[in-house]
């Protein structure tokens, strides 16, 4: 059913709750190594999602699998290769972060006695693991939150919008620590997030969601590359637009610019035909989109916050 | 499995839950040490003696000029009758019923608060023991270790138990050392009267028998702990159900006044003895008072408490295993 490489598979997953369908039909494969970008607006069903991946929530229909293991026929093992944070990190309060940790490897089995001091020293919280964590600010619960998830040497990693109401700092660190985890610890690690910069900036793939659906799965650069944009500044320019909208679509317009997606083999033809017609091309340039163009478009203008 | 409990048991400990029920067990008992104190000594004045046997006659008159009295209702009646029946028979057979030493005023605290006070103490722990993951958010982290869920509720049930059984040890060294300090450490051996049933209006003494105070104590003391365990069991359940502990005490709380409010005035409401706060005075069976309905005897409340708790263990695993937690 798998190989080597795939830590995470999805079929046709399904939850209803009550008789409104919330998740309609996901079925998705990370791999090891990856960071999966989660993307979807306020209600998509990013955390229904991850709710079910991680067995809080039953789903309605479809399979799960973690590293070969199906997740409600061998739970133990299938969440034995999990860590998550779903939503807040929410921990004891009462207790030491210390504390909180070792109540958490007292519930796995053979977690060696020196892995609480190693997953403390990774997210950098030696200083205060000793303080009860109601006395810790978010950015230290955030990472407490993440020691836990990484008790248990997981291969796959679930953050469900790990950023959240980070400080910009805050969020570089969790990002390159995100890259770090997979690039050099090989987990595979997914990740919800709305904020479409923060997905830019850290996955490799991306699954973009929209009411229970998943509208595109693909790498970051393809998604980007294959919407690629030429802007051209032209003169005047009513004349060329209706020469360029016989060729191509165009995108947008503004000040005296039009934006045309980007076909490579067709750019100087085009360009021929304005010039000829009289047009004085002034400016031709590419440009990337930002994921969140890319996004609007794709959920027709949804609302993303 | 140990492993489970024991986290859960630092969890309650951290919370200073039990620090704070012993507290308040201290206070309560030097409260009531008090207060018995003073009840001695206005009897002693009153009497001018001290001798037990003229405070006895001095009990057995007051109750028959009570009896006496217009205007008593029908069951007070019936009460007072059995009442003054059990004291004669201390009196005739040289028995002292309340000699005060430590372990008298246990068993008298214990058979007092078995009803509501202990049961109260009780749900301090029991009530948050699962809402207040759900409503924390750490269920979340909880469930998603490999371990199955009927294992993790089955490491809190113990954890209740566990902490119910230290509440009431601590509950008797705790009642047992302070009023020993007013009233004495003896009384041990001191011979009681157990087995009065009450057969309608009569007293019925055939079965009764001499009992020396210690082994008297141990059977109340299980009897208080069965209620306990079944008081933690209900509000368990309770705390599976709903996120709001708040929401859990309320509810426990309303059922248990109820329950005391009810046992003084169901006597012809027959079927109030099939809910469970009617029945959480077991103690009384041991001495002899009248139970709140007719017919209710140690072995039905017995068999009621425990369906009552078997059906909430039940709808507790079941709902605990299957939900859906968001
Ligand atoms: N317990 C529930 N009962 C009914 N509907 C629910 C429940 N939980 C979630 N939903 C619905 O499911 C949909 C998806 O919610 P979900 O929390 O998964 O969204 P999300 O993608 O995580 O959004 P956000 O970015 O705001 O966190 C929403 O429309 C929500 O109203
Ligand atoms: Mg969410």
């Amino acid at each position: 059913m798998t190989n080597g490489n795939v830590t995470l598979v999805v079929k046709d997953l399904r939850k209803k709750i009550g008789k409104k369908e919330i998740i309609k039909g996901l079925s998705f494969e990370l791999k090891k190594g990856e960071v999966f970008g989660f993307l979807g607006p306020n209600g998509a069903g990013k955390t229904t999602t991850i709710r079910m991946l991680v067995g809080l929530i039953k789903p309605t229909s479809g399979q799960i699998s973690l590293c070969g293991y199906d997740l409600h026929r061998e739970f133990s093992k299938a969440i034995r290769q999990i860590g998550c944070i779903v939503e807040n990190p929410e921990l004891y309060p009462y207790l030491t972060g210390w504390e909180n940790l070792e109540h958490f490897a007292r519930m796995v089995p053979d977690i060696p006695e020196n892995r609480i001091s190693e997953v403390v020293e990774l997210v950098g919280l030696q200083n205060r693991i000793h303080d009860r964590v109601s006395t810790y600010s978010l950015g230290m619960r955030q990472r407490l939150g993440i020691a836990q998830a990484l008790l248990g040497k997981p291969k796959i990693l679930i953050l469900d919008e790990p950023t959240n109401g980070l400080d910009p700092v805050g969020i570089r660190e969790m990002r390159e620590f995100i890259r770090f985890l997979a690039e050099k610890e090989g987990l595979t690690v997914l990740v919800s997030s709305h904020l479409l910069s923060e997905i830019q900036l850290m996955c490799d793939r991306v699954a973009i969601m929209s009411k229970g659906k998943i509208i595109r799965i693909d790498t970051v650069e393809h998604l980007l590359a294959e919407q690629e944009r030429v802007i051209w500044k032209v003169e005047p320019i009513e004349k060329a637009k209706s020469l360029l909208e016989e060729e191509t679509v165009i995108i947008g317009e503004e000040d005296g610019t039009l934006v045309t997606y980007y076909e490579a083999d067709k750019l100087s033809s085009w360009n021929e035909r304005l010039v000829k017609a009289g047009v004085k091309v002034s400016e031709i340039r590419t440009k990337l989109p930002t994921l969140e163009d890319l996004f609007i478009e794709l959920t027709g203008g949804e609302t993303i916050d | 499995m140990i492993n489970l409990v024991y986290n859960e048991m630092i969890k309650i400990v951290r919370k200073r839950r039990l620090l704070i029920i012993a507290a308040i067990i201290v206070v309560l008992v030097a409260l009531f040490t008090y207060a018995q104190m003073k009840r001695v000594q206005s009897l002693q004045e009153q009497l001018g003696t001290t001798d037990w046997r003229s405070q006895l006659q001095q009990q057995i008159i007051d109750t028959q000029n009570r009896l006496n009295s217009s205007g008593l209702s029908e069951e007070w009646r019936k009460f007072l009758q059995i009442r003054l029946q059990q004291q004669q028979y201390y009196l005739d057979h040289d028995i002292n019923p309340s000699a005060p030493g430590a372990p008298t005023f246990m068993r008298m605290f214990a058979e007092n608060s078995i009803d509501l006070f202990i049961p109260l103490m009780v749900m301090v722990i029991a009530a948050d023991l699962v809402s207040s993951e759900a409503s924390g958010g750490t269920i979340k982290l909880l469930l998603t270790r490999p371990v199955k869920r009927w294992k993790i509720l089955l490491s809190k049930y113990i954890a209740m138990i566990l902490s119910v059984s230290f509440i009431l040890l601590s509950l008797g060294v705790i009642s047992y050392f302070i009023s020993g300090v007013v009233f004495g450490f003896a009384g041990w051996t001191m011979p009681l009267l157990t087995g009065f049933s009450v057969q309608g209006e009569e007293l019925d003494t055939t079965n009764v028998h001499i009992l020396s105070q210690w082994k008297y104590l141990l059977m109340e003391f299980g009897l208080v702990w069965f209620v306990s365990i079944i008081v933690g069991t209900l509000t368990f359940m309770l705390s599976v159900l709903m996120k709001s502990t708040a929401a859990v005490m309320g509810i426990m709380l309303a059922a248990l006044i109820s329950g005391t409010i009810l046992s003084n005035m169901v006597s012809s409401w027959e079927s109030a003895k099939y809910l469970f706060m009617v029945n959480l005075r077991l103690t009384d069976y041991v001495s002899g008072m009248a139970p709140p309905i007719d017919g209710m005897t140690l072995g039905f409340s017995m068999t009621v408490l425990a369906v009552w708790g078997l059906v909430a263990l039940m709808i507790s695993f079941l709902v605990f295993t299957k939900r859906d937690v968001y």
